[in-house]
């Protein structure tokens, strides 16, 4: 994973998070708590930056384990407004995951208002080696907020059905 | 919850009184401890819900609801067309037609626990789960819309199954009106290499022990016999069903708005009854029951074909097979008369009552049977649907135990590995392709399911006829 260790905790303040090796990244991202299914939350510099940690989120809710860039596959998707393209974001990935039988570990996001095109990155899935803990059904409305605060850093979040 | 905030009808009868957009109550069914515990968001979704319009009556929770998305799990609400009432994909989730089967065997739970750990191995490397396994099917285009009309009709055709398995699954395993037209490319796709498949998260196949018969003669009716093994499997639509519901809840936000419908929280995306968005989910949502039937069909018979193998004389039976993710039109009384209304239960048993014409003729006297699914390390029940649940929840019950503890706080309590070496020393066997997924699942991480049960019961929803205790669990 991109940014294995960032992210599994809540971060105090977001936006600056250290890394294993020391420095500080300006992006990451996180879970948090729903009752019976997973909230997952990106956040960086630019809107795309959280939308693909959001994505990061989404593989470290199924694995723990290192996913390979290995093969690439393009998404696309446009929604009404910035929130419901997030959750066409994490679908688009959720159906690319069980059509291919994939996990996806690197993405790069390009957003123009509220269309999406993106190219990720990943590997068939190895049971043994990334030991699936879900199957991700479908993201959900429920906690949908993408937002900019006022240090200028974007943040995306959904529940996630698993 | 604070049980202050609710006006309490009787003993597990909680009310919700009409505020702000509400346009009927809402109540909850519970013991005061399940209430005190339950989620708080479980107050705030049910009563989003019963602002929808044509709801009927109030909006339900079953005791163990807890927070969903949309509509709470656990949640049951009817809407009248006369009244114009509304569809929600919102309020079926994604698992479409998620449910259970209890198959009997009638072999001797000590003969099982003998062989315990081969079986689970077998069981485990032959019934494919977790996320990236298939099935042995693959389905082109004519097959798979053969499948989405025929459901387990279609599975016992194609020879996954037995002819006599149909009396005993809701709607004889075949729900009608199902509208393969209205299943998108991308859901087609998502099925393709998916029939047969126990998915991942809560669904398992689990070996259990008849350990107490609580109504000898229901007990009877359903051929439950203490000490014998059974065996109980929850799964759903799978990927087909879960494309439907993100497709669906995608049409139905501009369908909503387009009709003038003001939704507290997006989730509940509805459309009005009749409307073509609402006709052509609930068509294709008719075909992911019958795909969710194929598909426990197809498990029940490898589950058979596994058990032949290490008790050949073994004749394994259906007991019953029930959906708990569904919207259905269904008649039912209200104020003296009889009408039909969508009813939407999500993360609920339908749980008719002794009589009705709708449960299978060797049952139908003793009622419903309802499927409770426990965790892995406590226990699972067998209810029988009361005629009072007619009146109290559009003849509905609960489905589970119900999370106690989200799977991000679970799988920080417990490591995978320490949960199933725990189970094993009590007796219990779990096989599942990941440990974290284990430690999500931990018995401590759902409610106490004899309360919640001990609450079905109380509110005249569904009695105890029988409690199962695990013996293998095979978790996706």
């Amino acid at each position: 994973m991109q940014l294995q260790g960032a992210g599994r905790e809540a971060p105090r303040r977001l936006g600056y998070v250290t890394m294993p090796d020391g420095t500080a990244s300006d992006r990451g991202w996180r879970h948090f708590a729903h009752g019976a299914d997973l909230g997952v939350c990106g956040w960086g510099p630019t809107l795309a930056a959280a939308f693909e940690q959001a994505a990061l989120a989404l593989t470290a809710a199924v694995t723990a384990a290192q996913v390979a860039a290995r093969d690439k596959v393009e998404v696309t998707c446009e929604a009404a407004d910035r929130e419901l393209l997030l959750v066409d974001w994490l679908n688009a990935i959720i159906y690319e995951m069980a059509v291919r039988r994939m996990l996806f570990g690197r993405f790069e996001v390009r957003i123009d208002g509220c269309r999406l095109a993106a190219v990720i990155r990943g590997e068939k899935i190895d049971p043994q080696r990334h030991q699936p803990a879900c199957e991700p059904k479908g993201a959900t409305c429920t906690e949908l907020q993408v937002a900019q605060d006022a240090r200028g850093v974007w943040t995306a979040r959904c529940v996630v059905d698993v | 919850m604070e049980p202050s905030h609710f006006t309490r009808l009787d003993e597990t009868a909680w009310q919700i009184e009409c505020s702000g957009a509400m346009r009927v109550p809402a109540i909850i069914y519970a013991d005061e401890n399940l209430i005190r515990d339950m989620d708080e968001k479980v107050y705030a979704q049910l009563s989003n819900v019963a602002t929808l319009p044509g709801i009927v009556r109030a909006a339900y929770a079953m005791p163990d609801a807890h927070w969903g998305y949309g509509f709470p799990i656990g949640g049951v609400a009817a809407f009248d067309p006369a009244e114009g009432g509304v569809v929600s994909a919102g309020g079926v989730g994604f698992d479409i037609s998620c449910g259970v089967r209890t198959m009997l065997t009638g072999v001797p739970a000590h003969e099982v626990a003998s062989v315990r750990c081969a079986l689970a191995d077998s069981l485990f490397r032959q019934v494919p789960a977790g996320l990236g396994s298939e099935g042995a099917i693959i389905l082109g285009d004519t097959e798979m819309d053969a499948m989405l009309s025929g459901g387990a009709r279609w599975a016992i055709a194609y020879g996954y199954g037995e002819l006599r398995d149909l009396e005993r699954i809701e709607e004889q395993g075949c729900v009608a009106g199902a509208r393969t037209d209205c299943v998108s490319v991308r859901a087609r796709k998502r099925q393709q290499r998916e029939m047969g498949t126990l998915g991942s998260g809560n669904h398992y196949l689990e070996v259990q022990a008849v350990d107490e018969i609580f109504d000898p003669d229901a007990a009877k009716a359903y051929g439950l016999v203490r000490d014998e093994a059974a065996v109980t499997i929850h799964c759903g639509s799978r990927g087909l069903g879960h494309q439907i519901g993100t497709d669906y809840l995608k049409e139905m936000l501009p369908a909503a708005a387009a009709a003038g419908i003001i939704l507290p929280d997006r989730e509940l995306a509805s459309a009005p009854i009749g409307s073509e968005t609402a006709t052509h989910y609930l068509g294709a949502m008719r075909a992911a029951v019958n795909c969710a039937l194929a598909n426990r069909e197809i498990l029940g018979h490898l589950l058979r074909r596994i058990w032949g193998h290490y008790f050949p004389d073994a004749d394994v039976r259906l007991l019953f097979d029930v959906s708990h993710n569904t919207c259905k039109i269904e008649p039912h009384a209200v104020d003296g008369r009889t009408r039909e209304f969508y009813v939407h239960r999500k993360g609920a048993t339908r749980a008719f009552g002794p009589g009705h014409p709708a449960i299978p003729e060797p049952l139908r006297s003793v009622g419903q049977p309802v499927l409770i699914g426990g965790s892995m390390g406590t226990a699972s029940y067998i209810l029988a649907g009361m005629a009072s649940a007619e009146a109290r929840a559009f003849s509905s019950a609960c489905h589970g135990a119900g999370r106690a503890m989200s799977r991000h706080a679970a799988a920080k309590r417990w490591k995978g590995r320490q949960v199933g070496d725990e189970l094993y020393t009590r007796g219990i066997v779990i096989r599942s392709p990941s440990m974290r997924g284990v430690a999500e699942e931990a018995p401590g991480a759902y409610k106490d399911v004899g309360a919640v049960v001990a609450a079905a019961e109380h509110a005249g929803l569904a009695r105890r006829v029988a409690r199962l205790r695990p013996l293998i669990c095979i978790k996706g």
